[in-house]
């Protein structure tokens, strides 16, 4: 229902024009997203991790239209979604897709109160008026745990988790199949972020949403994932079912990622060392972006980039499994 | 355990405001031995963070410390001018935060700071100070430390620069650093770097550490014992694994329950329904009764002191009875 076929993003960021000319300094394009392609069936959650910088939320901001891609395209239900949010069907489409971002602070006008926040995508797309439009963000609210009261108040008068209540509320309004979540929890307290968890779990089951979900938390994604995408510096280096990739993880940066997650309950769990930071997204290194840290680096690593590839039911990108040498 | 580096008791910290005075800190009481790393866990807002700049002293105007004492080697050091307080800091508590790039001077040399820190601190020429900079620089694990030594922060990774932070904080051979959310600000894959870093290198120096986070997990992989903050208070104190498997009070075994876990298979996760109370209000009793399964009438009026339930020792009138804790067996000695 979801498809991402070969995204790129790239961002300019070189300095102005006449700067760069005094100074003799190359343009400096950072490739933020590098030709990712992904699948999510109607009704589940696909999951993407990875550390800052290895392009998940542009993903997520791509796959919304918030930005445009440089190559490749997104589709939803066979609508290729940028081409038509352009046209004279993208206010139909921009309906059935909402966003929830991370930072429930920034993302709600501080001067609007709640009625008026969650009343703005019915008002805009036509769907409700008046004492109809009101009795709707009740219900609406309502579902996301808050209540009538709450309607009169600014988002300075709630916590963190409250206000991402609201913005789920926000996002639910016109009734999308589509939300995009990037790091929905990474803000708020652990025992909140579990009552927000839990929130969007049963969300999903009651009102059959397909969640693209943004986290560097893989214990997070471990809870509301059915599949799990890695990805690192723009790329994604293994998609697999939930079940497959925790029990049997493939790709070396995937089994460092989980290693690196520390051990709760101490139940000793082997755990690969970690070791090394990201490279810098400016100048990545050749062949495989991750050889500088892969324990299984060999010389086709460091000179041939590897593509994604079918193994064994899992999608991965990497030489050295390919070969049998992991 | 031999006598407490640091002592902790019934400090309580107030900050007065138009409406009224706030109590961020109401009475707590804790201690360090020396070598011990002490985690000091809960939400934002339950007080670790002002607990930690209480001790050091930094704390943020108008805030102050209104009641207790904080004894450093039996001396007390709340009551301090600021002087001789600046002469502790540094020479005997060293200080990590959350964000290293904030930590550090940009306008200096790494190798600058830590010179003039080692200098500041201990009986060292330039030369002898330079080769005990380039020393520490390669115990937190800085590849080339002497070339790194002329670099400023900008130059360096997040995680390096974290590294530095602990470097400055070591220099001059604190007897107890105090880490507030070290390891926050970082990458997941740093993140474990860090945490198994300060642990040896604080281990390696006999500091005792006063570690305050939220994050459980890193709890789990760091400390000794651990507190676990709620509204201000201290709710629970004892062995980490205990607090961790073995919780007493309702409050840490419903904070435990919704942490997510790479080891659970859960369909759902537990959890504790409303939030925090603000500082503003408190309920009466324990504070935590308006949230709690087990309350009844006297939690609203009567609050829990500290005792001893079991192996740790929780603030609750109704703490979770050992025969239903997990592995109750186990935790039964």
């Amino acid at each position: 229902m979801i498809e991402a076929r070969g995204l790129v993003k790239r961002f300019d960021i070189s300095a102005p024009w006449l700067e760069r000319l005094l100074s003799r300094r190359p343009a400096q394009v950072v490739h933020a997203v590098d030709g990712v392609s992904l699948k999510i069936a109607r009704g589940r959650t696909l999951a993407l991790v990875g550390e800052s910088g290895c392009g998940k939320s542009t993903i997520a901001r791509l796959m919304v239209g918030l930005h445009r891609p440089d190559a490749g395209s997104a589709w939803l239900d066979g609508q290729d979604i940028h081409a038509t949010l352009a046209g004279p069907q993208g206010m139909a489409l921009r309906r059935r897709m909402q966003m929830i971002f991370q930072d429930p602070y920034a993302s709600l006008n501080p001067r609007w109160r709640v009625a008026e926040i969650v009343a703005e995508p019915l008002l805009e797309h036509g769907l409700a008026h008046g004492a109809d439009a009101q009795a709707r963000v009740v219900e609406l609210l309502r579902g996301v745990g808050l209540n009538a009261d709450d309607l009169r108040k600014f988002p300075h008068q709630f916590s963190g988790g409250q206000r991402q209540r609201v913005s789920i509320a926000r996002a639910l309004a016109t009734d999308p199949e589509f939300l995009v979540c990037d790091e929905p929890t990474s803000a708020l307290d652990v025992s909140v972020q579990a009552q927000v968890l839990n929130l969007m779990v049963d969300l999903q089951a009651a009102r059959g949403l397909t969640y693209l979900f943004i986290s560097h938390n893989l214990a997070v994604v471990r809870y509301v994932a059915d599949d799990v995408g890695v990805m690192y510096l723009g790329r994604i280096v293994e998609i697999a079912p939930k079940a497959m990739l925790f029990a049997m993880p493939r790709h070396p940066y995937t089994r460092m990622l989980l290693g690196a997650v520390p051990d709760l309950r101490m139940s000793g769990r082997a755990r690969t060392p970690v070791q090394g930071e990201v490279p810098d997204p400016l100048s990545p290194p050749p062949g495989c972006s991750f050889h500088p840290r892969c324990p299984l680096a060999d010389a086709r690593c460091r000179s041939e980039r590897p593509e994604v590839k079918q193994i064994q039911g899992i999608a991965i990108a990497c030489h050295a499994v390919e070969e049998g040498r992991d | 355990m031999t006598a407490a580096l640091l002592q902790v008791q019934d400090l309580t910290v107030e900050i007065p405001t138009r409406r009224g005075t706030l109590r961020a800190l109401d009475a707590i009481s804790f201690d360090i031995a020396a070598g011990e790393v002490l985690g000091v866990v809960g939400e934002s807002g339950a007080g670790k963070s002002i607990t930690g700049a209480a001790i050091i002293g930094l704390l943020d105007a108008p805030a102050r410390i209104a009641g207790g004492r904080i004894l450093l080697d039996g001396n007390r050091i709340d009551d301090l001018p600021p002087d001789a307080l600046r002469r502790i800091r540094g020479r005997q508590i060293g200080a990590i935060f959350q964000d290293p790039l904030g930590a550090l001077n940009p306008l200096h040399t790494v190798g600058h700071m830590l010179v003039e820190t080692i200098r500041t601190h201990l009986p060292l020429d330039e030369r002898q100070a330079r080769a005990r900079a380039i020393d520490l620089l390669r115990q937190t694990g800085i590849p080339a430390p002497e070339a790194r030594m002329n670099q400023y922060p900008h130059e360096f990774s997040g995680g390096m620069r974290q590294r530095v932070v602990i470097a400055l904080a070591l220099a001059a051979e604190p007897r107890l650093v105090i880490a507030d959310e070290p390891t926050t600000a970082l990458d997941v894959s740093v993140q474990a770097q860090i945490i198994v870093l300060l642990r040896k290198v604080t281990q390696a120096h006999g500091a005792a550490v006063l570690l305050i986070t939220h994050d459980m997990g890193v709890i789990a992989e760091t400390c000794d014992r651990v507190a676990v903050m709620y509204a201000g208070r201290l709710v629970e104190i004892g062995p980490v694994q205990e607090v961790i498997h073995h919780p007493a009070h309702p409050y840490t075994a419903g904070l435990m329950a919704s942490i997510p876990d790479l080891e659970d298979t859960r369909a759902r996760l537990a959890q504790i329904d409303g939030s925090m109370p603000r500082l503003n209000a408190i309920p009466a009793g324990c504070a935590f009764h308006p949230r709690c399964g087990r309350a009844d009438a006297r939690c609203a009026t009567e609050r829990p002191e500290l005792r001893l339930c079991g192996r740790t020792r929780a603030a609750c009138w109704h703490p979770v009875d050992p025969g239903q804790r997990e592995d109750a067996a186990e935790g039964s000695a």
